[in-house]
């Protein structure tokens, strides 16, 4: 028997819930376990910290959740103690003794713990007064911090399932579809599509219809997904249900790739708790209505994140596109009506029905609603994942929260839309982030990868490294595809090498767009992209490698070298002490130099000089 | 230290009982398969045609064409290299040569004392904390030249009783 059996114990449970919370522990301390502050540490500061509280008699009066990402990871792992809203970054544990003396039973902050902002050099001691934090506005993202991925009693606290539970009972699925359309909602996965009109067609489809999460996020630099998955998994059970009922659906399938470990062991407790509490299965809170979800584990392969690939690759077969004549919403999985989402697209959906789609069409821009959430990565003070109101400037978002570029260098482009997108140059930063305006400077938004690069990237070698992986990544069925990438990459190489010649880059121009034009599936047809975005704004630096044989952001080894310049070399030996070669020599405050038959160009001593000494030429 | 692979016949049965025989969990039981001897063994293919009613023809295409299926047996410890964007524009291509010298082989190599496989990742979604490696299933981040090398040193330094 589930403990759930209809509404009013779901209602009954969370008021229990909810009034244990107001008279409960005083204390909250919310210590990130996401998969980026694991790798810091997280386990063994959650280890020292037990310790601590079990020492001073406290395990009673102080509660920790280990919860998932909070999005600032590389300030990882991360402490937030509440019902202040402190915030420590990069705890460790031999902090935990301090921080429980002074900041737990004492409200005194731990000076040296407290966060002290990159930029104004500020120390902030609450979690909102942080800039990378202030300036979001997290609807979706926003619980991660509060809830404990494992225990469905966190999230059934901050409202969860309710949403189901109102469209379950207070509303038809030709509602529950008017309301999604009137949204404006729009698919997180890359494209854009209205997600109302994809439900509608769908369920106007006869057959075993199937809903299915998209959770490959095979976009190299983006992991929102996953900490979504991670973090609140509940969140995309509950929009998953929700589109089950609206679509009349039984069968629900998490796609999810076999490189997210964690994602896949949260997934698996949270739909093991659904189960148990009757909010999965037969006869879903006493309303009739049956649904469940199945995981699938997916190879790594990034062309399965395409829905007729996804499709083969959950039958069992390899994920090879096929051409889409006849739409997945009408025959696809199985051959049945099958409609795929992405993970933060349902995540967005309990959002919509319990606040309404009038709030959340007033937030975004004219065609793109609501928020969006971005891996702010690369190149950048503070990375991590961001989430803003649909139209935020890219400036607002690298400088204000993202804290600008790291080492005061300069900023050079930012790639947006993965393997599919494109770069972006300094002169389009005020362009505000949504599906349509991206795609007018040659971009798209796509899945929310958003990596920041500066004056040492070269862009030609982006260009090369996006179709290197694109060359491995192709399914390798269609001609144009297979053929046309791997031309367009042995050109790359070559000017990479220094072999570039006149006639390339229009070589490239034209492959590009044959490629486009020819080939069968998104993965084809947007190959082209990142090449020719920086063919259109960074030219000069192709030219710089075919004609001048120069690499200027030092990154092809064939193209450049390092050198000392002795009237800012400081004679500091710095560089001289690290260099692997002993290439450097010179005598102790006098200007050094750099023997060019032993270097290797590691870069090592580039990093290492602290007055810009050490040149590219 | 060559050695031939024992397989324990009935811990493959679990696995495929675990998925109720369902041909459609093909990749996931032989990704379940590598997770224990690191590859799939040749000697567990025929079981696998017998017990979930595929082509042999199906069990090598969806064994060649995902990344997460070796049909060659790897190293104790696979240590993997992300070269997703994140990490490449952060220098992930340094510390892809630093492990190689340090292992002395290339990428997809294993070394000869069958302790170490060497390959390259796109992105494990750890992208803020790049550059990235992970170790069987530990992450490190934040690494340059002599931490990664570092990592490679403990695993080195470890006991060789642990099981894989
Ligand atoms: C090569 C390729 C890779 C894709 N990878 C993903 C992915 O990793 N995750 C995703 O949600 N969508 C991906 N998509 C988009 C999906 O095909 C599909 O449009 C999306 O999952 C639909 O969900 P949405 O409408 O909620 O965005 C990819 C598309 C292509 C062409
Ligand atoms: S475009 Fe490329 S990935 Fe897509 S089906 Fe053709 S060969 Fe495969
Ligand atoms: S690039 Fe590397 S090898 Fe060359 S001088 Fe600098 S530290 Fe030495
Ligand atoms: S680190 Fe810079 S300043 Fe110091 S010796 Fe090397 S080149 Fe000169
Ligand atoms: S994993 Fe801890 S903040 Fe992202
Ligand atoms: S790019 Fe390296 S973890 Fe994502």
């Amino acid at each position: 028997m589930a403990i759930l059996s209809n509404r009013e114990s779901l209602e009954k449970f969370q008021d229990k819930l909810k009034s244990a919370q107001s008279h409960g522990k005083k204390k909250l301390v919310s210590l990130c376990a996401g998969s980026g502050c694991g790798a810091y540490g997280t386990a063994k500061v959650h280890h020292a910290l037990m310790e601590e509280l079990t020492r001073q008699n406290l395990t009673e009066d102080v509660e920790v959740k280990l919860t998932g990402c909070h999005g600032f990871c590389e300030k990882g792992p991360i402490m937030v103690i509440h019902p202040q809203g402190i915030f420590y970054p990069q705890v460790k544990p031999e902090h935990m003794s301090e921080i429980v003396e002074k900041t737990i039973k004492n409200n005194e902050l731990v000076q040296s713990l407290i966060f002290k902002d990159p930029v104004s050099k500020a120390k902030i001691t609450l979690e909102h007064d942080i800039p990378f934090y202030k300036l979001q506005q997290r609807i979706i993202f926003g619980n991660n911090g509060l809830i404990d991925p494992t225990s469905i009693d966190d999230y059934i606290t901050v409202d969860g399932y309710s949403a189901m539970a109102k469209t379950l009972f207070d509303m038809t699925p030709e509602k529950i579809i008017a309301e999604i359309k009137k949204s404006g909602l729009r698919g997180r996965g890359g494209g854009g599509f209205p997600t109302g009109i994809k439900w509608d067609t769908c369920r106007k489809h006869h057959g075993i219809r199937y809903v299915i999460c998209n959770a490959d996020e095979g976009d190299p630099g983006a992991y929102m997904d996953r900490s979504l998955l991670e973090g609140n998994p509940h969140s995309v059970i509950e929009g998953m249900i929700i589109g089950a009922i609206a679509i009349g659906s039984h069968d629900g399938y998490v796609y999810v790739r076999h490189e997210y470990p964690l994602a896949v062991t949260n997934l698996t407790i949270a739909l093991d708790k659904c189960r148990e509490y009757g909010l999965l299965g037969k006869n879903i809170l006493g309303s009739g209505f049956d649904f469940d979800i199945n995981i699938s584990r997916g190879g790594g392969a990034f062309v399965c994140g395409e829905s007729t690939a996804l499709m083969a690759s959950l039958e069992g077969s390899p994920g090879r596109p096929r051409a889409k004549y006849v739409h997945t919403v009408e025959k696809g999985f199985k051959d049945g009506p099958s409609n795929l989402n992405n993970v933060e697209t349902w995540a967005n959906v309990p959002v919509i029905i319990n606040n309404g789609a009038d709030w959340y069409a007033a937030i975004g821009t004219k065609h793109s609603k609501g928020t969006k959430i971005f891996s702010l990565v690369g190149k950048v003070v503070n990375t991590g994942l961001v989430e803003v109101p649909m139209g935020t400037s890219l400036r607002t978002i690298i400088f204000d929260i993202g804290g600008g570029i790291p080492k005061k260098k300069k900023f050079k482009a930012v790639q947006t839309g993965g393997p599919s997108g494109g770069c972006i140059p300094e002169r389009f930063l005020d362009l505000g982030v949504d599906f349509d305006e991206l795609s007018k400077v040659g971009s798209i938004m796509g899945s929310g990868g958003m990596i920041v690069m500066d004056q040492d990237t070269c862009m030609v070698d982006v260009a090369r490294y996006f179709l290197d992986f694109l060359k491995e990544e192709s399914c390798g069925q269609c001609n144009p595809c297979r053929e046309g990438i791997k031309q367009m990459l042995e050109i790359l190489t070559s000017i990479c090498q220094g072999n570039g010649k006149e006639g390339d880059i229009e070589m490239l121009e034209e492959l590009g767009v044959m490629i486009q034009r020819f080939s069968l599936c998104g993965l084809g047809t947007s190959a082209p992209n990142p090449v020719l975005t920086t063919i259109l704004y960074f030219r000069d630096e192709y030219e710089a490698h075919i004609r001048d044989k120069k690499c200027p952001a030092g990154v092809c080894k064939p193209l450049f070298h390092y050198e000392i310049d002795p009237e800012t070399c400081t004679g500091c030996r710095s560089c001289a002490k690290k260099c692997p070669q002993e290439a450097i020599a010179g005598d102790k405050k006098k200007p050094h130099s750099l023997d060019q038959s032993k270097c290797i160009k590691c870069g090592i001593c580039y990093d290492t000089c602290k007055f810009d000494a050490i040149v590219i030429r | 230290m060559e050695q031939t692979i024992k397989v324990d016949l009935s811990k493959i049965d679990n696995i495929i009982d675990r998925y109720h025989g369902n041909k459609e969990a093909l990749l996931m039981i032989m990704q379940d398969i590598s997770d224990i001897y690191s590859h799939v063994p040749p000697t567990v293919i025929p079981i696998l045609v017998d017990r979930l009613g595929v082509k042999i023809s199906m069990v090598y295409s969806v064994a060649t064409f995902y990344k997460t299926i070796s049909l060659e047996p790897r190293g104790k410890y696979i240590v993997s290299v992300c070269t997703g964007t994140a990490c490449h524009v952060r220098g992930a291509e340094k510390i892809a040569d630093a492990l190689q010298q340090k292992l002395g082989i290339q990428e997809g190599q294993t070394t000869s004392d069958r302790l170490f496989t060497l390959k390259a990742v796109r992105c494990i979604g750890c992208c803020a904390s790049g550059p990235v490696i992970t170790v069987n299933k530990e992450t490190y981040g934040g690494l340059d030249r002599t931490a990664a090398e570092k990592v490679i040193e403990n695993y080195k330094q470890m006991p060789l009783n642990g099981t894989a």
